[in-house]
């Protein structure tokens, strides 16, 4: 026989040889069961616990005022009297309040980013407060930092621009500090054997290393940043979260609906930008796609 | 040889004027990019009222307000006090100064954090799922007719960049103030941002195996259950844990418009200017965030290490 085995060749006694010999091949154990099983029910007994935090049997008998909320949305008849100057102005300020608060991120952060590194300074502790710092900023969601300012400052805009510079001196010091840690040391080496200082070595030998990534970061901070700063107004830190907020309070769902597409549209105007800004500016091809 | 007299060869002639063209045009372009930013800037700061006199004005009371973060009035009128001392440090809960003074609603808190972790891990299940089943229709590998490819990933688009903050401020009217609207919120939003990357996953996974099926009459499901799933999976979940760390940081927002979680809390403290606890909540979800980052990095390390061994 060349090894062909026929189905009609098996009887039997051969599976239940089989089976004795290999049982975890038919059947997974006892022990494989009951873990299993204690999964199975530690999960369904989860999910109880989770309906009963939650009352997720609410999403029923929201669905019906959730059609309602829709329909009025899509109901455009009025779009004539709205005040579109208005919100206009309002997208406009948004805009400019993420382009603000970034930018002063920016000049905050290169000169932390400097000394958070550990190439220009090599103290272990220093660094360790300089990170810490950054953590604390960024740990925060911006929402947070901007609750705080409005209470600190008042209401309006300069409340948004200082929680975005806030939050974003945080993520972007970490990055540059990262950055400048990762450039190639033999550049600054070169630099300083021909007798040049310390500041000339971090100005020929860092930043030109740096430098694409840092305008890079920035440029896609202010596009991450108008998206945030959108919802900034709900707390009341200006923008044109002021007035969508405004309009669901007193039920104008029409209204509602267009400032959303609003920004759905100037989000996506922003994308373009800063994507064809940091292709010319660093050459890169695109990431995907 | 004859030695080269650099001012007369014309090789050298041609470098330093070449050299020196490239360097002005160069600095030409830098000031003009530095002055269009800086113009933007000016236009910024007026269309905002972004004055140096306002924020001269408005400084100190931020130092005031931080700085009433962190002190204490130990009976109503007396002078503040700072909200930690070192000889107070482990005081009891009566005792002002000490950690136990300061955190004294701790349980309260604790049980709105562990709300809103669980916030977080329901809305990623919810995501994770839908992105799951809408991943595969917007791959341009798996669907041959590009209408269908097309519609799911505009929908993905949608869901995903409406800000979540505005999803759960809506969604708070139909279904009441509480958790589950803010769960909604981030778990449509999470379906958007995972089913983009779960997409590109399939888009880039080895097309072999689903040939392999195919020949032998494996179904359209088949295919994907045997053919991509197991090889893309180990990715699918590092995305989502990742997912996961930026959702708890979101649904401890997600309060502030009433959808549930510390954020509501946090929102009603600092309205009463009850200073000691915003920055012993701030505190809070600070460690949290930090807390659940560090875990889900080591995780999602295990899965990435899988999935070395695969695909990437």
């Amino acid at each position: 026989m060349s090894g062909t085995i026929r189905l009609t060749d098996i009887d039997p006694r051969d599976i239940a040889a089989a089976r004795s010999r290999y049982p975890r091949a038919f059947n997974a154990s006892q022990n494989d069961r009951l873990i299993r099983w204690g999964i199975g029910l530690g999960l369904l007994g989860y999910l109880i616990y989770l309906h009963w935090l939650f009352e997720f049997e609410r999403i029923f008998s929201g669905l019906p005022k959730l059609w309602v909320i829709v329909r009025l949305m899509l109901d455009w008849s009025g779009f004539a009297e709205w005040d579109h100057a208005e919100l206009v102005h309002a997208m406009l300020e948004t805009v400019a309040m993420a382009y603000l608060g970034t930018m002063l991120a920016v000049v905050l952060a290169v000169p932390l980013g400097f000394l958070g590194a550990r190439d220009v300074i090599p103290g272990r502790v220093f660094r360790f407060f300089t990170r810490r710092l950054f953590d604390g900023c960024r740990g925060l969601d911006q929402l947070i930092w901007a609750l705080v300012f409005v209470r600190a400052m008042g209401l309006g805009p300069i409340a948004g621009i200082m929680a975005i510079a806030v939050a974003e001196t945080g993520v972007l010091a970490k990055l540059f500090a990262e950055a400048i840690e990762n450039t190639d040391r033999r550049e600054i080496e070169g630099i300083s054997s021909t007798g040049a200082g310390f500041i000339a070595g971090l100005r020929y030998g860092i930043l030109p290393q740096v430098l694409p990534v840092l305008i890079s970061q920035a440029l896609y901070s202010v596009e991450s940043n108008s998206r945030e700063a959108t919802i900034l107004g709900l707390v009341g830190a200006g923008g044109i979260g002021l007035r969508l907020s405004d309009r669901i309070q007193i039920n104008a769902w029409d209204q509602a609906a267009y400032i959303i597409v609003l920004i759905l549209i100037t989000v996506s105007i922003i994308d373009t930008i800063s994507k064809t800004l940091r292709m010319r500016l660093i050459g890169a091809p695109p990431a995907s796609r | 040889m004859t030695a080269i007299d650099p001012v007369t060869d014309p090789a050298y002639q041609l470098f330093q004027q070449r050299f020196g063209a490239l360097r002005r045009s160069r600095q030409t372009e830098t000031a003009l990019t530095a002055a269009v930013a800086v113009l933007l800037f000016v236009i910024a700061a007026i269309w905002t009222d972004f004055a140096p006199a306002r924020i001269a004005e408005g400084l100190p009371r931020i130092d005031e307000y931080f700085g009433k973060m962190f002190s204490i009035e130990p009976s109503r009128g007396a002078a503040p006090i700072p909200v930690l001392s070192l000889s107070h440090l482990f005081g009891g809960v009566k005792e002002p100064q000490s950690v136990a003074y300061w955190f004294y609603r701790i349980d309260v808190y604790l049980v709105l954090l562990w709300q809103t972790v669980q916030m977080a891990i329901v809305a990623t299940v919810m995501g994770f799922t839908g992105a799951f089943a809408l991943s595969f229709v917007a791959s341009r590998n798996l669907v041959t007719n590009r209408l269908i490819v097309f519609l799911a990933r505009r929908l993905l688009e949608v869901l995903r960049t409406i800000p979540q903050v505005v999803l759960a401020f809506i969604l708070v009217w139909p279904f009441g103030i509480g958790p589950l609207a803010g769960i909604l919120a981030i778990g449509i939003h999470t379906t958007g941002a995972l089913g983009k990357l779960f997409s590109e996953l399939n888009e880039n996974a080895d097309m072999k195996a689903v040939d392999g099926i195919r020949s032998v009459g494996g179904t359209w499901i088949a295919r994907i259950r045997y053919g991509i799933v197991p090889r893309v999976l180990p990715g699918f979940l590092s995305y989502a844990l990742l997912r996961f760390e930026i959702n708890v940081r979101s649904s401890t927002i997600i309060g502030f418009v009433g959808a549930g979680g510390i954020g509501q809390e946090l929102k009603r403290v600092i309205g009463f200017n009850i200073y000691e606890e915003i920055s012993a909540m701030c505190i809070l979800i600070l460690l949290i965030v930090v807390i659940i980052d560090l875990g889900s990095e080591r995780l999602r390390h295990r899965f990435i290490g899988q999935m070395s061994g695969g695909t990437a």
